[in-house]
């Protein structure tokens, strides 16, 4: 995979999932292409409407902590957010990419070199992540991981399963 | 060689292996798998994978608890195409509205049992560590793959020990200690690990009391929370089990990657500020700061002792704010009015709801006006989390909801015990 260009969106530690789409949506909002106008909508009201395809979020410790509401990854997929790059993840959050598609990236010290707005390179093949005028590195996800990703997530890969083998 | 953790066991039997190691990616067989008011969420994933049955419906349980009853025509459309999806595909356990929370319902009715493994598409699925049983939670599309396949990839988290010498002083709970726990570490402190308790402290804990900490363990990222399985655990649910099972304990020599002690009889009454439940503090030191509303409930702290220790504080009060108590079950609800403490609680000036999760998500019965500070006995206060961004949310024992729902301000209940 040849290095990509993204825009970045950087926050800090412990960003929890009621920021990240507020739980009184759960139950209001059922379209998940909706999802997105809600997205982060507590903690950047300027995310929802200026985030576009392909921009990545950048992030400190703990990312997607609290409830394991889905939608807290969907709004930002459907916001057009390819991968969050993180200190660590919540892990909830963490399956919850993977089964969506996005990927998660655990890599330190990010954050405090990049800057909202900035273009960063990712190279995943390499696991490089060029922000903020330095190279930061991280090991790529396990081949089981991995394997979901790469079929863009778990219903994608769920869907050609039971294709071949109809119950 | 050393020795296996809980969750290394538990996992291992879920998996169908004769063992297995933090690390490894198994694909694991829960015994039971629940869902509740996200359930037609989840159906429409169902039906995009191409499935068309769930796999064993008799180990599949629904309840309804969110939002109940239907404050608005769509949280009814959505319990209504849950009502018909139970249906059809011949769920093994449904349970209505009032019946109460889906973790305490499960627990009530022992629908999983010790060394089972238990996937629930909510957060606090670690409760069912108080009796000895793998609970994590999971998102919806896992549990449509549940639903589909019957099985889920996992990784085999690594363990921390936590160790918990004496005996509370009165006035202290159990939701103290998880607060000292989750304030300590931090609200990431357990991530993606599995949380096993030990120590002479758990001898002194009652059913309810147990529950407590697994159930906070979501608060602390944990995959899961362990409290071994003694006797009272096991005869809570003799009578309504429908199952053999094999309890499981981790082996004395087993590796842990962390460990974290802690003498409980040193606690005083804590309180956890807005906006993240690590943000803790002694009662003492922040009493005085006011609160406009008093809650009472949730999976965490809405069970009859609970209640009963509200009642106790409340006795020969009247509350000065507004005082909602929401039981965590209609069990629950039951025990509270056959023994006056409902009565107790009405007398003082509380209002009581339907079981179920009430205000803590933000959906209605008790949702905060804009700077209107909220006490509750809930799990988790971050910012928004009770359906008003601007309205901060302080965690306690039910001890200290009770006791500033009197004084309308943060109080340390040991005045009034
Ligand atoms: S009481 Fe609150 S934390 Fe518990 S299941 Fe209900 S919404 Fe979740």
């Amino acid at each position: 995979m040849p290095q990509t260009q993204h825009r970045a969106w950087v926050y800090g530690d412990n960003v929890n999932t009621d920021v990240i789409f507020p739980g009184k949506y759960t139950y209001k909002v059922r379209d998940p292409k909706d999802f997105a106008a809600h997205a982060l909508e507590d903690l950047d009201p300027s995310f929802a409407t200026n985030a576009r395809q392909g921009d990545i979020i950048i992030a400190g410790r703990n990312w997607g902590c609290g409830s394991s509401r889905e939608q807290a990854v969907t709004a930002l997929k459907y916001a057009g957010v390819a991968a969050i790059i993180a200190e660590s993840f919540n892990g909830l959050y963490f399956r919850n990419c993977v089964n969506q598609g996005v990927l998660p990236i655990i890599c330190d010290g990010v954050d405090l070199a990049a800057q909202t707005g900035e273009t960063i390179t990712l190279d995943i093949e390499h696991g490089e992540i060029h922000a903020g005028g330095q190279i930061f590195t991280f090991t790529p996800p396990p081949p089981g991981v991995q394997a979901i990703l790469n079929e863009g997530g778990l219903l994608p890969m769920l869907q050609k399963r039971f294709k071949r083998e109809p119950v | 060689m050393t020795g296996y953790t809980f969750v290394e066991k538990a996992l291992a039997r879920a998996a169908g292996r004769e063992s297995a190691r933090a690390g490894d990616l198994l694909d694991v067989r829960p015994d039971v798998i629940f869902s509740h008011d996200n359930t037609t969420a989840i159906r429409k994933i169902f039906l995009q994978i191409g499935a068309e049955r769930i796999l064993r419906p008799e180990r599949v349980v629904i309840t309804l608890d969110h939002a109940v009853p239907a404050p608005t025509t769509d949280h009814a459309l959505n319990h209504a195409e849950i009502r018909k999806w139970v249906r059809e595909q011949g769920i093994g356990h449904f349970f209505e509205i009032g019946r109460g929370i889906c973790h305490q319902v499960i627990s009530e009715e022992a629908l999983v049992l010790p060394g089972e493994v238990i996937f629930g598409s909510d957060s606090h699925s670690t409760h069912f560590g108080w009796m000895g049983a793998f609970g994590m939670g999971v998102g919806r599309t896992e549990m449509a793959a549940l639903w589909a396949t019957g099985e889920l990839w996992l990784r085999v988290p690594e363990a921390m020990r936590v160790t918990l010498a004496g005996r509370l002083q009165r006035g202290v709970t159990v939701k103290d200690i998880s607060l000292k726990l989750i304030g300590d570490r931090s609200i990431s402190g357990g991530a993606y690990r599995s949380i096993e308790f030990t120590g002479d402290a758990l001898d002194h804990f009652s059913i309810d009391d147990r529950s407590v900490l697994p159930n906070m363990m979501a608060e602390f990222g944990a995959m899961n929370g362990y409290l071994p399985p003694n006797q009272m655990v096991f005869d809570t649910l003799e009578a309504k089990r429908e199952r053999d099972y094999t309890p499981l304990y981790p082996d004395a020599d087993a590796e842990y990657s962390e460990e974290y002690a802690l003498d409980v009889s040193t606690l005083t009454p804590l309180v956890a500020l807005p906006q993240q439940p690590d943000n803790v503090m002694r009662v003492c030191d922040v009493a005085g700061e006011p609160v406009q509303q008093a809650f009472l409930g949730t999976c965490t702290n809405g069970k009859y002792e609970d209640l009963a220790a509200a009642a106790e504080v409340l006795r020969g009060h009247k509350v000065s704010i507004r005082m909602i108590v929401i039981p965590s079950s209609s069990e629950v609800l039951k025990r509270a009015a056959a023994d006056g403490t409902l009565s107790t609680l009405l007398e003082a000036g509380a209002t009581i709801g339907t079981p179920g999760c009430g205000p803590c998500m933000g959906n209605h019965m008790g949702v905060p006006a804009p700077n209107e500070a909220s006490i509750t006995s809930a799990n988790r206060n971050f910012k928004g989390r009770m359906g008003t961004a601007d309205a901060p949310i302080y965690l306690a024992s039910p001890y200290v909801v009770a006791a500033s729902a009197i004084t309308g301000c943060i109080t340390d209940p040991r005045e009034f015990l």
